[in-house]
């Protein structure tokens, strides 16, 4: 393992086992984090996004690990107990969960929402706890008094501030923040998306997961991207790679489709995607873009390997040497 | 889009809701002040602005979910805080409908998904015959499979799953008015951009008008006949799409615009961005501009230049 990964998810499947049999969220899924980056992981709703998050932080059933490791600075976090790993949570690392928003108790003020939520982490929020949680509410521009009010009297940029204080308040070196900034207006998505970027390099945080379907934020903040279909992972390389010369076919179709402001449908149809995702229970071999895919072949039903274009750029495509580098649409 | 009929579905009047919360003394939020606009058939009407600002309590009281404080609410003249039979109310429901934020919410986590469809025939369409293939065929336009969603329970599907029910749901019913907030924040660009084409045809080919409440303004700017802009619960600019987009007048508009997230072209790092700072603004904005109220600045384009 190189010295500067932080995470390194090898092989990893994760199965929700339900009574019709396995539903395949995450199967055979590779990256990894490298020491102080923001990677960004895009794909379609339901393909298996926030089941990663959860396989990685908070798994409970039907989801179950099947195979292969995640090993945190070495460490398998797959082979660790509850107990081990409740150590490592919030205080190495931390998730945001997505609708966290939601999930803030509408009785309860702000500040016994952090005292519950650190308590279950074995901290005790004495006074200095507290010092320092102002400390950080002042650097997202929030003022302490938060802390006395109910969620409903927040806007959703200020209630996901909040979230974000209390999910780095121990250092965390890795967080993974799933959809923090889809619930949010844009202005409040810039100053989320920003924080998580001025939370590193501030050394408050390490590195950082970032979910997101929206590739327009993953733009502004990402060093490196990975997209995901299917529960699988199709390609994954620095930002402006796959941004400007995306190899896989899913990835070409997914920017093809982004709107721009500028382009009203009156004047022209942007087309999404043609056909369903593919039904992850009980799922086969084979590539799962295949039965949308405009190149697909008889070898497409074999899954596809994983092969480097050049060492920071990786694809799972059996194709993508005819496709070429060209948007398509 | 569809021809624009001068007779609205829906006129929203003079709507404010405030609330009041507080267990030991009463605090009061004014969610909505002061809210006017109105719906016709085959547009689609966006409304964007900050979180917090009122968008979906606009919604939720267009839905009679919500009693307004003050204001008025006509659905084809009627006012409907004057429905008051159950016949009447049903119709209402059933031309009317929501799709909200949070689609977990929406259903009975111990319901599958085909009773879930069941009920919406048994209260609304007793009548329809061919209830499984109008549904299949609903769940197959928002690019759902049937044969696997109809027999799963909520949990078991993803949030972009469960939005794209409510709005087969909504298909099924023929409905005049939708209101969908945040309906596709959940999608990626490949699959919202058929669903999002899909209520466009539906718009023009049946004349119903949609409330798309968006933080994506590219979306918004692709989708919408008309933009609203709000900020703490006023609309402070409001008209023809292009026109608020190409000249936005309000402090609150410009700044919305200044942050979109473009592919491409980076936000400014060494821009200290505060979105409260604009508070300041706008402030400024009003004093300069005292005693103009609502000003229409072209022909469908107002903006809000002073409050009292
Ligand atoms: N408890 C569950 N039981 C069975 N299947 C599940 C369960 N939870 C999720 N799934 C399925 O797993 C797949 C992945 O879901 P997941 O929530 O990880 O998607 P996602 O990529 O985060 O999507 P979104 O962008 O909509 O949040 C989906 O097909 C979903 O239907
Ligand atoms: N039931 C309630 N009681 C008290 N205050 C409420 C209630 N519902 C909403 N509010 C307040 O009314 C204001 C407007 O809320 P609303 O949910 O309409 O905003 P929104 O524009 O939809 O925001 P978002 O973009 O985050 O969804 C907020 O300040 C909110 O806290
Ligand atoms: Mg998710
Ligand atoms: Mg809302």
């Amino acid at each position: 393992m190189a010295a500067d990964v932080i995470l390194d998810v090898q092989e990893l499947c994760a199965y929700y086992r339900i009574l019709k049999g396995d539903v395949k969220a995450v199967d055979g899924v590779t990256f990894q984090v490298r020491r102080g980056e923001i990677l960004g992981i895009a794909g379609e709703s339901g393909c298996g996004k926030s089941t990663l998050a959860h396989t990685l932080m908070l798994r409970k059933p039907p989801l179950k690990h099947i195979s292969g490791k995640a090993l945190f600075l070495g460490q398998d976090i797959m082979a660790m107990g509850a107990e081990e790993f409740r150590k490592l949570r919030l205080s190495r690392i931390s998730i945001i969960p997505q609708y966290a928003l939601d999930a803030l108790s509408p009785t309860k003020k702000i500040g016994e929402f952090v005292t519950d939520l650190v308590r279950e982490h074995g901290i005790h929020p004495d006074r200095s706890f507290f010092a320092k949680v102002e400390e950080r509410m002042r650097f997202v521009n929030l003022d302490p008094a938060v802390l006395g009010k109910y969620p409903i009297e927040l806007s959703g940029g200020m209630k996901q501030r909040v979230i974000m204080v209390i999910s780095t308040i121990l250092n965390p070196e890795l967080v993974i923040a799933d959809e923090i900034t889809s619930a949010l207006d844009v202005s409040s998505q810039r100053f989320a998306a920003t924080l998580l970027v001025e939370l590193r390099e501030k050394g408050i945080i390490g590195s950082a997961i970032f979910i997101t379907h929206d590739l327009a934020i993953l733009y502004q903040i990402a060093d490196r991207l990975l997209i995901m279909y299917g529960g699988h992972v199709v390609e994954t390389g620095p930002v402006e790679t796959i941004v400007h010369e995306p190899r896989h076919p899913y990835t070409q179709a997914l920017l093809s489709s982004l709107p721009k402001v500028g382009v009203q449908i009156k004047d022209e149809r942007l087309e999404g995607i043609k056909g369903t995702p593919p039904e992850l229970l009980e799922i086969g071999p084979g590539c799962r873009f295949r039965e949308r895919c405009p190149y697909r072949t008889k070898q497409c039903e074999q899954t596809p390997v994983t092969e480097n274009i050049d060492p920071d750029h990786s694809i799972a495509c059996w194709h993508y040497q005819e496709i070429g580098g060209e948007r398509v649409g | 889009m569809a021809e624009v009929s001068k007779e609205p579905i829906i006129s929203i009047e003079n709507l404010t809701k405030i609330f009041s919360s507080g267990v030991f003394f009463r605090e009061y939020t004014t969610a909505v002040k002061d809210v006017s606009f109105a719906m016709y058939p085959g547009t689609i009407l966006s409304l964007i602005g900050e979180s917090g600002s009122g968008k979906t309590t606009i919604g939720r009281m267009m839905l009679k979910l919500l009693r307004p404080t003050s204001g008025s609410i006509y659905f084809h003249g009627k006012d409907i805080a004057q429905l008051r039979s159950r016949a009447e109310r049903r119709e209402y429901y059933r031309r009317v409908q929501g799709i909200f934020q949070d689609p977990f919410s929406s259903f009975n986590p111990l319901f599958r998904v085909d009773r879930v469809f069941d009920m919406v025939y048994d209260v609304f369409m007793p009548e329809v015959r061919d209830r499984e293939a109008r549904t299949r065929e609903a769940l197959m336009r928002v690019n759902l499979n049937p044969d696997r969603i109809l027999s799963h329970f909520p949990h078991q599907l993803s949030g972009g799953q469960l939005q794209r029910l409510l709005i087969a749901r909504a298909l099924l019913m023929d409905v005049e008015i939708l209101v969908a907030d945040e309906l596709i924040s959940m999608l990626d660009a490949s699959t919202r951009m058929g669903i999002l084409n899909l209520l466009v045809d539906i718009c023009r080919d049946t004349g119903m008008s949609v409330l798309f409440i968006t933080h994506d303004l590219a979306l918004g700017y692709y989708v919408s006949d008309y933009t609203m802009i709000m900020h703490q619960g006023r609309l402070v600019e409001q008209g023809a799409t292009a026109e608020v987009y190409h000249n936005p007048v309000h402090p609150y508009t410009k700044m919305l615009f200044r942050s979109v997230p473009d592919i491409g072209r980076r936000w400014d790092p060494k821009e200290k961005f505060i979105p409260e700072q604009v508070t300041m603004e706008i402030d400024e904005f009003y004093a300069e501009n005292r005693g103009r109220g609502m000003v229409s600045v072209s022909p469908e384009h107002l903006v809000l230049m002073s409050v009292e």
